[in-house]
């Protein structure tokens, strides 16, 4: 006992490695929201005429709503006239080469692992880079357009691309679909778009790397992903903040549109500042994902790796319209000291033959509120649909908590549904056994759990999955009480 | 007693058998073997009239009059047994009930009287003897909790209740020791008589040892590829299904 | 206080009616019934009847059944159930200490004589009178007035009811069996409000009768208190039989002791509108509660099981195993909340909601949730919805067995994993005969009821 209270004492005290600031230049409006800032907001990014109606529509809604309060989650008051909404690192309009970005951001990212120059890039992966909103980078640009494929910031594609963003923003999530949705709609600074055209198989990783650095302010990206016909991508997500003690607020919506027998992966690590031990400070992180399987035959899975955030409030969904589509969520939530995490997924059957599968792994240690909300919802059209859940809930201690709420609805008689989930502490003979082996606790308890969240990591492509077996040992190695 | 003519069947759109003939007379025995996956089991559900497999061309007439058309519950009741390869487990209804349930229903359609509670206790005692089943697996939900070897004897068991025309048995020595492989096989040789056809599904010779069969056939990628005496089992156990292979 | 714009306005009826019926509401009730009024009556403003958006009735919409405007009496009926009318619903080579309620008062020619020694079985109008002491200190206090708007509405009307009480190590040997009735020329709201106190030690079964003896429309919404003292057992069946025009509205709330065993069954037969609040509180430890319940809503009908299990002592343990058979344009829904507090170590909790859907019509909805704050903890849910399992029919029919009778076979499989809990022999027969004829589509009425509720 007392070696796992020192065990528990070390990684309570253990820091989070991503906290720094950067100092660079940064460009920040003044604080508060009215119509006034949405318009600074969209001539400051010398948008698209129809982007100010989204906007303008979006805030007209957003004041009309209200925070939602059914999440399992005790959030304190946010004042959303004490944020600013627009922060961007000050930068030329366009880098000609790397030499021209400011080497104090070149250095930030590499902290980050997540290098700028393409030569030094992860072979397989292209990187856009999103700073306090704001895209400063993107990679392997030019090798993708050889195929047709778009991936570049938003506000490039707002510039480049405007009738494929008016075509498909606002699709999966309408502006005035929830309250963070509609104020992210409403003041929305950047975030990327990636298009694959018809028949086209993305040749590699597509991936986002979200920083927020400035203080005072929300981070409020927007990523659009279309995948037409027959075609393929795997997307991935990453993001860290700095250490402070005051909270941001992350309120981020990723929107999905797969067309006829159309693939879309798309994994997250989410590793934002989680507050320290005693609960200080951290991201509150409020996230609408949403996909649609609009085609026929195709298919979108959500992965994540949650570790991060003081408080976590995210859904990605699927709607699966296109008979024969597809969706999955498999999920591994870590919350640890102070955290608390309400999170799941929705998976709408619409289509006739759709399938859903939802695995998601809880892990609740320190004083942590874990939980897992999910909707199964079987239309009376979608027939012969088939979902199967599985959410198991794992305690580390006694002071932590793990919560279910699955809800699940069907109205035909030839779709088949299955819920399971199960909630326990980590098995005690487990570790003994290990230890029996000459394997010590803590190196037991990693194993162990590494174990539980397998099914989950396995789903992740290579290098994400070794960054998120990393980042779970450090969020948790030894947390048992 | 059972003509097969030109049958193809599809599962779930994938065509599995391509054009079966088979001829099986009454007292004869008949094996089919071949590989995995080459249509065996699908035989032996479109027979017995599952739904899942769809016939999309060809005949087959038991008895003189097409089966094709008929539920799988008539089918039975005319006299076809399929013992299952994985005896389905039914959790909640209790083996008594099932079994008096069966024999009362075949019972009726030859226009004979029910059996009451003591009757059919009566009989199911005497064929339970035939294989060696342990009484108090009647007691149980069907086929719950029964081991391999304890299902597999269960479906003789009521095929020896039943009394078919035609068995079939697929796969039956599947899973089984050598033990339990002579009590099933001793228990259909007793339930054989010059009325009743047999039709065994077996993927090895081994069963064939102690149910000798008239006629063997080769089933390989959905066609009946070879058709002899039961020599030819014993050949295919010394050369592999590979020999098949090569030829086709 | 509530605005009252905002809720709708059936809401406001219940309102003008506890304003109009103060002086009949108190005259004749002890003050333990009367002293809670008004504060139930408040927690009602404030919440008004439920609408779909309150998360705990989200799947049941009890506007309609409110809307209706029903007959309403405060005075204990003048006519009494014939004797024999009684026994129509008595299940056989079953020997019960029974009583009738009407309209959800208890009924004066109810005779307690044969009961062992100590045993308290009658009206709780006079018992909260004569029995004072015993009452006033559990009334009222596990029933929260705040947190349910129909337990408020309860409380505010509250008047009569059957009060329980079984004293220390007493061993109740025969049931007690409840036949509460409905039955009133022009419909009726009814309240009923009940009392059960199996005190350390003592054992008793109760079985629980609800039915309508007439078509016309009832809305009836009874309370009941359940508190189970150190080492006692207590088994509470309830089968509800009313016609598609009834709305019955059931809370039941359960306090157990440390080593107390509690069980309760409810088999949802036949009704239009059906809604069962179960809250069961282990405040003891070695406590078990195991909770069962069947539903087989056909029609239009609508059957509704709100579990909580709350689990606020180490070492208990709770089941829950519910099964809803759902036919026509039928509608069920099934909570169940399994809470376990931040010690109650040692929780074993386990909960499974199986249902069959026979019609693309008919539809599920489902929320089995765990909250979870100790660790030391083993617990499960498991829900599913789907049909009968295709391939056991197929072996069944490749036996030779009707499509039909096969059916009707495996749904009374699946029926009879909850029925085989009922530890009482004749009523477990019973109710798996009412249970095969409903299921074959016929009313499920006993086969000596004269009542004619076709349940149009």
């Amino acid at each position: 006992m007392a070696e796992q209270d020192k065990i528990l004492q070390d990684v309570t005290q253990s820091d989070y490695k991503y906290g720094f600031v950067t100092d660079i230049e940064t460009d920040i409006i003044e604080k508060g929201l009215n119509e006034e800032v949405i318009r600074t907001i969209w001539e400051k990014k010398k948008e698209p005429d129809f982007m100010l109606d989204f906007r303008l529509d979006a805030f007209r809604k957003w004041q009309k709503m209200k925070m939602p309060d059914w999440a399992y989650l005790k959030i304190p008051p946010i004042d959303f006239q004490a944020i600013s909404y627009y922060a961007a690192p000050v930068q030329k309009p366009k880098y000609n080469s790397i030499d021209e970005v400011d080497p104090e951001l070149i250095e930030t990212f590499n902290k980050l692992g997540i290098p700028l120059e393409e030569q030094k890039v992860l072979a397989g992966v292209a990187v856009d880079v999103v700073m306090d909103s704001v895209s400063v980078k993107t990679t392997f640009k030019e090798v993708l357009a050889e195929k047709g494929i778009i991936f570049c910031s938003f506000s490039d594609a707002l510039q480049e691309h405007p009738e494929l963003v008016r075509k498909y923003i606002g699709q999966a999530v309408p502006v005035a679909d929830n309250f963070f949705a509609a104020l992210n709609s409403a003041v929305f600074s950047d975030g990327s778009f990636c298009y694959i055209p018809k028949g086209v198989r993305c040749p590699m990783e597509l991936s986002t790397y979200f920083r927020i650095n400035a203080a005072n302010t929300g981070q409020f990206e927007r990523t659009l992903i279309v995948a037409d016909d027959d075609s393929y991508v795997s997307y991935l997500e990453g993001c860290t903040a700095p250490m402070r003690d005051e909270n941001q607020l992350h309120a981020a919506v990723v929107e999905i549109i797969a067309l006829d027998r159309a693939e879309v992966k798309y994994s997250t690590v989410q590793n934002w500042y989680p507050g320290d031990k005693d609960g200080i400070g951290g991201i509150y992180n409020f996230v609408t994902k949403r996909g649609v399987c609009r085609g026929v035959s195709s298919k979108i899975s959500w992965t994540q790796v949650e570790t991060g955030s003081a408080i976590t409030w995210k859904y990605p969904s699927c709607i699966l319209l296109g008979d024969n589509s597809i969706g999955e969520f498999n999920s591994v939530a870590v919350t640890n000291h102070h955290q608390q995490a309400d999170t799941g997924t929705k998976m709408i059957h619409i289509g006739k033959n759709t399938k859903s599968t939802i695995v998601s792994k809880g892990i609740s240690a320190g004083k942590s509120d874990n939980t897992y909300r999910g909707l199964v919802k079987v239309m009376p059209g979608a027939i012969n649909s088939r979902n199967f859940s599985q959410c198991d809930s794992l305690l580390l201690n006694d002071t932590c908590g793990a919560h279910t709420f699955p809800y699940i609805e069907v109205g035909n008689k030839s779709s088949v549904v299955e819920h399971e989930a199960t909630t326990s502490k980590i098995g005690e003979d487990q570790i003994f056994y290990c230890n029996q082996r000459g394997i010590d606790t803590e190196k037991a308890i990693g194993m162990i759990i590494n174990g539980y969240a397998k099914e989950v990591l396995n789903k992740l492509p290579m290098e994400f999955a070794v960054e998120a077996q990393k980042l779970l040992q450090i969020s948790l190695e030894g947390s048992v009480g | 007693m059972l003509s097969i003519k030109n049958l193809y069947v599809s599962v779930e759109g994938q065509e599995i058998l391509k054009g079966i003939n088979l001829e099986v007379k009454p007292g004869e025995i008949h094996a089919i073997m071949g590989p995995n996956g080459s249509g065996k089991s699908t035989l032996a559900n479109v027979l017995a009239g599952r739904e899942e497999y769809e016939v999309t061309a060809g005949e087959v007439i038991y008895q003189g009059e097409d089966l094709l058309g008929k539920s799988p519950e008539d089918r039975a009741k005319e006299g076809i047994f399929l013992s299952f390869q994985y005896p389905v487990e039914i959790p909640g209804v209790p083996m008594v009930n099932f079994l008096k349930t069966s024999v009362n229903e075949h019972r009726k359609h030859r226009g004979e009287k029910e059996l009451t509670a003591g009757e059919f206790l009566k009989l199911m005692r005497e064929k339970m003897d035939l294989v060696d089943l342990h009484p108090q697996l009647t007691n149980r939900s069907v086929n719950e909790g029964f081991s391999g070897g304890e299902k597999k004897k269960n479906e003789i068991f009521q095929m020896a209740l039943l009394e078919p025309k035609l068995a079939i048995l697929d796969e039956t020595d599947s899973g089984l020791d050598i033990d339990a492989l002579k009590t099933v096989a001793h228990g259909v040789n007793a339930l054989k008589s010059p009325e009743t056809s047999t039709i065994v599904v077996t993927h090895y010779q081994r069963l064939l040892d102690y149910i000798v069969p008239d006629f063997v056939h080769i089933l390989y990628n959905g066609k009946i590829v070879k058709t002899a005496g039961k020599e030819l089992a014993l050949e295919l156990e010394e050369k592999g299904y590979d020999w098949i292979k090569k030829d086709n | 206080m509530s605005v009252l714009t905002e809720k709708a306005d059936v809401s406001l009826q219940y309102v003008s009616l506890f304003n109009e019926s103060k002086s009949k509401l108190n005259g004749g009730s002890s003050d333990i019934l009367n002293s809670r009024r008004n504060k139930a009556f408040q927690d009602f403003v404030k919440q008004g009847i439920p609408t779909r958006r309150n998360e705990n009735y989200k799947y049941t919409n009890l506007q309609p059944a409110f809307a209706f405007d029903y007959q309403v009496s405060f005075q204990k009926p003048q006519t009494e159930i014939a004797g024999e009318e009684i026994f129509r619903c008595d299940v056989p080579q079953l020997d019960t200490h029974h009583a009738v309620l009407l309209n959800g008062w208890f009924g004066n020619q109810n005779q307690s004589k044969d009961l062992p020694a100590g045993i308290i079985f009658e009206s709780l109008e006079t018992a909260a009178v004569k029995y004072a002491d015993l009452i006033k200190n559990l009334y009222g206090s596990l029933a929260d007035t705040a947190a349910d708007p129909l337990v408020a509405l309860n409380t505010a009307f509250a008047k009569d009811g059957y009060f329980l009480y079984v004293p220390k190590t007493v061993y109740l040997e025969k049931p007690l069996q409840i036949i509460s009735l409905l039955k009133s020329e022009n419909g009726a709201f009814s309240t009923q409000r009940n009392l059960v106190v199996v005190d350390q030690g003592a054992k008793a079964q109760m079985i629980l009768c609800n039915h309508t003896l007439n078509l016309n429309r009832y809305l009836s919404n009874s309370v009941t208190e359940v508190f189970v003292g150190e080492n006692a057992h207590f088994e509470y069946f309830n089968v509800q039989n009313q016609h598609n025009n009834s709305t019955l509205l059931n809370n039941v709330f359960v306090k157990q002791e440390s080593n107390s065993v509690v069980s309760v069954h409810t088999v949802s037969l036949h009704g239009g509108l059906i809604r069962n609040n179960l809250k069961v509180t282990l405040n003891g430890e070695n406590g078990e509660a195991n909770l069962f319940g069947l539903a087989f809503p056909d029609k239009k009908q609508h059957t509704d099981n709100f579990i909580q299990v709350e689990h606020a002592k180490p070492h208990c343990q709770s089941n829950q195993l519910f099964k809803y058979v759902l036919n026509d344009n039928s509608t069920g829904a099934f909570s169940g909340k399994i809470h376990v507090a931040r010690d109650a170590q040692k929780t074993n909790a386990f909960q499974r909601n199986n249902n069959l859907l026979l019609t693309d019509t008919a539809s599920m909805q489902t929320k089995p949730q765990l909250i979870i704050d100790a660790d030391d903890v083993k617990c499960s849910h498991g829900a599913t919805v789907g049909q009968i399992d295709e391939l056991a029919l197929f072996y069944l029919r490749s036996r030779g067995i009707e499509e039909k009778m096969a059916r009707l076979m495996m749904m009374n499989a699946f029926a009879h994993e909850v029925v085989q809990e009922i530890k009482v022999e004749a009523l477990r027969e019973r109710i798996d005969e009412l249970i095969e004829k409903r299921l074959n589509g016929d009313v499920a009425r006993c086969h000596e009821c004269n009542y004619n509720c076709e349940c149009s």
